[in-house]
């Protein structure tokens, strides 16, 4: 486990929420300021946190940049950070999708400016600092931490429904917590009743023992908990709602970042603490990310909202994720990494066209727009090049995450590659008609004929999306080889770990403890 | 000098750039010499490189070079790499040699579209992945040049994207290969997955090629199947051919350049690239050709009937690509690329041909409003004749060449393939009549369009009638590369290819050798028993063309009241066939409509009433939902925030000190 003498990923978590302080004594009359400030420190964030890259030891599996200090000794809590390949491509998906949302709030929000920008700090700070936590209880004040702020987002800055999709929001993901939260408690104890000591360490939990019908409990508490905000079928529907409320900025990192969070989870908690219950669940999850797949882009393709369509479009791109994951094969796990990757970044595109859109036209209704590659070609550009991202084209990053998914969900049940595969051809219909109806044609509405093609700091923006799209469509070997280690050595962990509960289902507790603890070490 | 075969995708990929960035800004005439000196650069490493394998051996003539590795993952790794080898020479030479052509063809069809430098930008991105598709290594980067060949077919045919007609053409076009993809995809997956059971790991065709011997009969089976509904897709062939007749809605070089010389046949490229897979699968060699003839009838049938003069064609592009998958499917691969180079050369020009026509109407595609054109556009009607005279197999052109060797290759396997002779053969009378019909419907007879339209009637400028006149000559020449043994000639395009297919044609005649009744028959009395009876083929074949075009000439130059009496006497088949036998209603009614359905009953239905009722129903049970919103509603959202952020605050502040000390 290397260790850094600089406590970068601290600095990472709290130099957002020092910005959201500072802004605090800032006087709400000077929003050019507030503005100004946000993005330099978004901007700082993010150059802050490249040198994670460079630095980053690829060819070593444990987690690096750790921080620990001792918190609450007496309990076991300890503030204890560290990231790996996994954690490190998030981390930098989260900082330079936060750079975008402030840009892409600059005109979109007039009302109570200040607290806007400094609830999205705030709400930076928690995301990364969910990233970085191997302390689950630390791990668990992020995670809810960045309930809040979220909740806030859609709550104040959203649409007309807001209030009914911001509540509905929070009682899904609370629902969620509160059973994660027992579970943890029930972890604990159990890590205590067979090693007799008290710890929140993900790493040791890691290698305790829980017996395996205790583990289909626990994570089955976990695991919905992360379902629900990855969303999977069926507890997808609060989704689709928060989106269409939420303001552009929060659409974006809500799809880029928050839904991430979920499988995030899965990789860091659900599977590799109760890998004998992964296993076993594994139809129960690979089915559900199926008829998420096929179901969301299905109910996409009659949405007439296009926030909606696009919500419904994650419900199906998460599908790929989990279906990916849960293939537990280098290429399905590496593919639905990447994935997260390419959904932050071209879902999140997908959400910044709608909110220029909407900064326009002021509705998101299909049937509102149609003929705009007309008034608006330089737009269209932009957003055939995410369509086709979003549909995997070859040459975009969408493709590279969902060919690998696929084949390696082939790899391991050839049924659920073929169904998942049907998910290529749907995904072409929905994204493909949507584009039609919004951008072909003759312009038919009067409003829509003069409207005003992107100006340079939209064009700033989706130049930045576009070039991570063909980046890593072409050359994703930059973003692979950060991880390659780290899943590998995911893979044979948790691949070990499932072969000592086997045999522990068969020979006596301790005898199994004594034999395998000492290479699981 | 292995070392500059990427040069030849390479140039179009800077054409493209340029245009794309520059496009707007720059003149026209610099935006048009950009894109046509890209095609002309990679034509002339073409050529260059196919001069070089002259002087070498031909089993040394195989350059190959990996440029990165592209897709890494745990034992799959994919890389961006080329091959050439004789089969992707010829596609390269037809890729860029026809389509810069028709580069400069469409200089002057496009010059008054406001879209002109778009139109140059796509069309050199089109051919750039039609050079990725040809030249690549490795099945996985020939499925990126598949995909985005779709990808620019579908921005092409949309190219006027204000008319509906269009967009929908582009939409289908590009839906209909996506399921023609997921074929070819899940060939790619079990392919891998196969040879990965045995150790090994790899889509580069040297490797798979290699290693094919440990694939399972069954596996090389599947497998072939499913890259087969992946050329059926892209190559339009039954049952996934509708997309190919609507996508005419775009510019009419474009339907010449890749709904007929190139991008359509790269389905048929495919099956001769992994020529070695489908050799050990020979029910798929017999479906393939099955198809193919089907096909070929089943659309030359459709063609019989249509009166605008681009669905004809279309039409016959699709009966074409049909004769193609039969040469490949009776195991003669080199008959079939034969096929696809030559009907690049004449299908290519009848498109460019149509398009003068259009042009010189006016925008007219209606054949009934046309007629007698011949006078007044001699260059346009004289090359079109070159081209249906190739098309319909008239004894030295192009056309009779390498159709008469794929007809005689069906024959020679014998068994069950003699009825896909004898269909092949039948439809063959009828692409000749087709051809002459449209011929004499549009040049010959008395002028029917509107008096406005005839005083506008003029030949085009040399810009387009140039690239007419070279194309006709190639529909002449082009056949004299594969002149059979038994015409004197030394059909240098199949020795040029043994190489690629030399193994695989060998597989074949041992696997259709228990079914070689005929040939057999024909083999007992010596090789000149063989010989004459390609010959009575050969005279068969000349025979049926020339029945196909005296119907043609007796039913529209002689009693043009004839067909009319017939069209009133048969109106209900007529009207079936006029209507492309309602497929296109067919498949409407059942996909279309039945995923529309499903998809309002899970939107509407299940996904608001059923899955989101339950949960709300839930919520509000819990009485949780009424607090939080009585008080939400009652004006404290700022207050509420406020506490939220300063409460969470505090939390973390009291956190951070604990730490710090």
């Amino acid at each position: 486990m290397g260790s850094s003498c600089f406590p970068i990923l601290s600095l990472l978590i709290y130099v957002p929420l020092l910005g959201a302080v500072t802004l605090l004594f800032v006087r709400r009359e000077h929003e050019a300021y507030i503005k100004g400030f946000t993005l330099v420190l978004s901007l700082i964030e993010f150059a802050l946190s490249i040198p994670l890259y460079f630095y980053f030891n690829e060819k070593t599996v444990g987690m690096q940049f750790v921080e620990r200090r001792a918190w609450f000794p007496e309990w076991g809590i300890t503030y204890f950070l560290g990231i790996d390949g996994i954690s490190l491509l998030l981390i930098l998906l989260t900082t330079f999708l936060t750079v975008l949302c402030v840009l892409c709030s600059w005109r979109a929000i007039e009302k109570r400016v200040k607290e806007y920008y400094i609830t999205f700090l705030f709400l930076e700070t928690a995301m990364v600092g969910t990233l970085c936590s191997l302390d689950l209880v630390l791990f668990y004040i992020f995670w809810e931490l960045m309930l809040i702020p979220m909740y806030l987002l859609i709550g104040v800055w959203g649409g007309p429904k807001r209030v009914y999709a911001a509540i509905k929001f929070f009682l899904f993901t609370m629902a969620g917590s509160v059973l994660m939260l027992l579970a943890i408690f029930a972890l604990y104890f159990q890590f205590y009743k067979a090693t007799g000591t008290y710890t929140f360490d993900v790493l040791q939990l890691y290698n305790g023992h829980i017996p395996v019908s205790t583990q289909y409990w626990l994570f089955a508490a976990f695991a919905l908990s992360f379902a629900i905000k990855v969303p999977m079928f069926p507890v997808h529907t609060w989704l689709p709602d928060a989106h269409t409320e939420a303001p552009t900025a929060g659409s974006v990192i809500l799809a880029g970042v928050l839904l991430k969070m979920g499988t995030y989870g899965f990789l860091r908690f659900a599977i590799p603490l109760f890998p004998a219950a992964a296993h076993a669940a594994i139809p129960i999850i690979s089915i559900l990310a199926l008829v998420g797949i096929i179901y969301g882009a299905i109910v996409s393709m009659m949405q007439p909202d296009l926030k909606r369509l696009i919500a419904f479009s994650s419900v199906s791109h998460l599908g790929y994720v989990m279906l990916g994951m849960f293939a537990f094969n280098m290429q399905g796990m590496e593919g639905s990494i990447y994935q997260m990757l390419n959904h932050g970044v071209s879902t999140g595109g997908l959400f910044l066209i709608v909110g220029m859109l909407y900064e326009r036209r002021h509705t998101r209704m299909i049937a509102d727009f149609g003929g705009l590659a007309t008034p608006m070609p330089i737009l269209a550009i932009f957003f055939m090049i995410v369509t086709l991202s979003s549909v995997a084209l070859p040459g975009t990053n969408g493709f590279v995450g969902e060919f690998l998914i696929l084949l390696g969900a082939f790899r391991a049940n050839m049924l659920y590659g073929i169904l998942g595969t049907t998910g290529v051809v749907l995904g072409a219909v929905y994204m493909f008609w949507m584009f039609q109806r919004v951008m072909f044609g003759e312009v038919k509405k009067e409003e829509n004929r003069k409207l005003v093609d992107l100006g340079k700091r939209e064009v700033l923006i989706l130049c930045s999306v576009v070039f991570f799209i063909v980046l890593m469509g072409v050359y994703p070997k930059m973003f692979f080889k950060k991880m390659d280690t780290s899943v590998e050595g995911f893979l044979k962990f948790v691949k070990e770990r499932n072969a000592y509960y086997m045999a522990s289902e068969v020979m006596p507790v301790k005898v199994v403890l004594e034999t395998v603890k000492k290479p699981a070490e | 000098m292995v070392d500059y075969i990427w040069l030849i995708p390479v140039f179009p990929a800077v054409g493209f750039l340029i245009n794309a960035f520059f496009g707007k800004k720059l003149p026209k005439a610099v935006v048009s010499w950009v894109a046509c000196l890209a095609l002309f650069a990679s034509f002339v490493v073409s050529v260059t490189i196919l001069f070089q394998f002259f002087q070498l051996p031909p089993e040394e003539r195989v350059f190959e070079r990996n440029i990165f590795n592209w897709i890494t993952s745990g034992e799959f790794n994919a890389t961006v790499g080329f091959r050439i080898d004789p089969l992707s020479i010829i596609m390269c030479l037809v890729v860029t040699g026809v389509g810069f052509l028709i580069h400069v063809y469409s200089v002057g069809y496009m010059h008054n579209d406001e879209g002109y430098p778009r139109y140059f930008t796509y069309l050199n991105l089109f051919v750039f992945m039609m050079l990725i598709l040809v030249t690549a290594n490795n099945i996985l980067l020939m499925f990126v040049g598949w995909e985005g060949v779709g990808l620019c077919s579908y921005l092409l045919i949309g190219f006027w994207f204000r008319k509906d007609s269009a967009a929908n053409a582009g939409k289908k076009a590009f839906i209909v290969n996506r399921i023609g993809d997921f074929g070819f995809l899940l060939g790619i997956f079990l392919l891998f997955v196969s040879l990965g059971d045995h150790g090994v790991w790899t889509l580069n065709y040297g490797e798979v090629q290699k290693n094919a011997h440990l694939l399972s009969a069954s596996a090389a089976t599947l497998i072939t199947l499913l890259f087969f509904i992946g050329a059926t897709g892209k190559s339009a062939q039954l049952p996934l051919y509708i997309w190919l007749p609507d996508a005419m809605e775009g510019p009419t070089p474009v339907s010449s350049l890749i709904h007929a010389a190139t991008m359509v046949t790269a389905g048929v490229y495919m099956v001769a690239r992994l020529n070695f897979l489908y050799s050990m699968a020979p029910q798929i060699m017999f479906l393939v050709a099955l198809v193919g003839v089907l096909t070929a009838i089943f659309s030359a049938s459709i063609g019989l009937a249509q009166n605008d003069i681009k669905r004809v064609l279309a039409y016959s592009t699709v009966s074409q690509l049909g004769y193609m998958f039969v040469g490949v499917g009776v195991g003669a691969y080199a008959a079939g690329i034969f096929h696809l180079m030559t009907h690049a050369f004449f299908k290519g020009l009848l498109f460019l041909g149509a398009g003068s026509v259009i042009h010189a109407m006016s925008g007219e595609q209606d054949m009934r409003k046309m007629g007698g054109l011949r006078k007044k556009i001699p260059i346009t009607y004289w090359t079109f004749v070159f081209a249906c005279v190739a098309i319909a197999g008239v004894p030295g052109f192009s056309g009779f060449f390498s159709k008469d060797e794929i007809l005689w290759k069906a024959f020679s396997a014998g068994g069950p393939y003699l009825i896909i002779w004898a269909i092949a053969a039948i439809a063959a009378g009828m692409t000749a009549f087709y051809m002459f019909r449209l011929l004499f419907g549009t040049f010959h007879g008395e002028c029917r369009a509107s008096e406005e339209v005839k005083h506008h009637i003029h030949e085009s400028p040399k810009v387009m009638t140039i690239p007419l006149m070279i194309l006709a000559g190639l529909s002449v020449v082009g056949g004299y590369v594969g002149v059979p043994h038994i015409l004197g000639g030394a059909n240098r395009i199949e020795q040029f290819l043994e190489p690629v297919f030399g193994g695989a044609g060998e597989h074949t005649a041992l696997a259709g050798g228990g079914l070689n009744i005929i040939s057999q028959a024909f083999a007992s009395e010596g090789a000149g028993g063989a010989g004459s009876a390609e010959m009575t083929l050969m005279i068969l074949s000349v025979v049926i063309a020339f029945i196909g075009i005296y119907i043609a000439y007796r039913l529209y130059i002689k009693n043009p009241e004839i067909p009319k009496r017939f069209v009133e006497r048969f109106s209900g088949l007529h009207r079936v066939v006029y209507n492309k036998y309602f497929v296109d209603e067919i498949y409407g009614a059942i996909f279309v409509r039945g995923l529309f359905g499903l998809g309002t009953v899970l939107k509407s239905f299940f996904d608001e009433i059923v899955i989101d009722g339950t949960i709300n129903g839930v919520a509000a049970l819990l009485g949780w939902a009424g607090s939080l919103l009585r008080r939400v509603q009652s004006g404290y959202v700022q207050g509420y925030a406020f506490a939220m952020i300063v409460g969470a605050i505090i939390v973390i502040g009291y956190l951070v000190v604990r730490v710090m000390m």
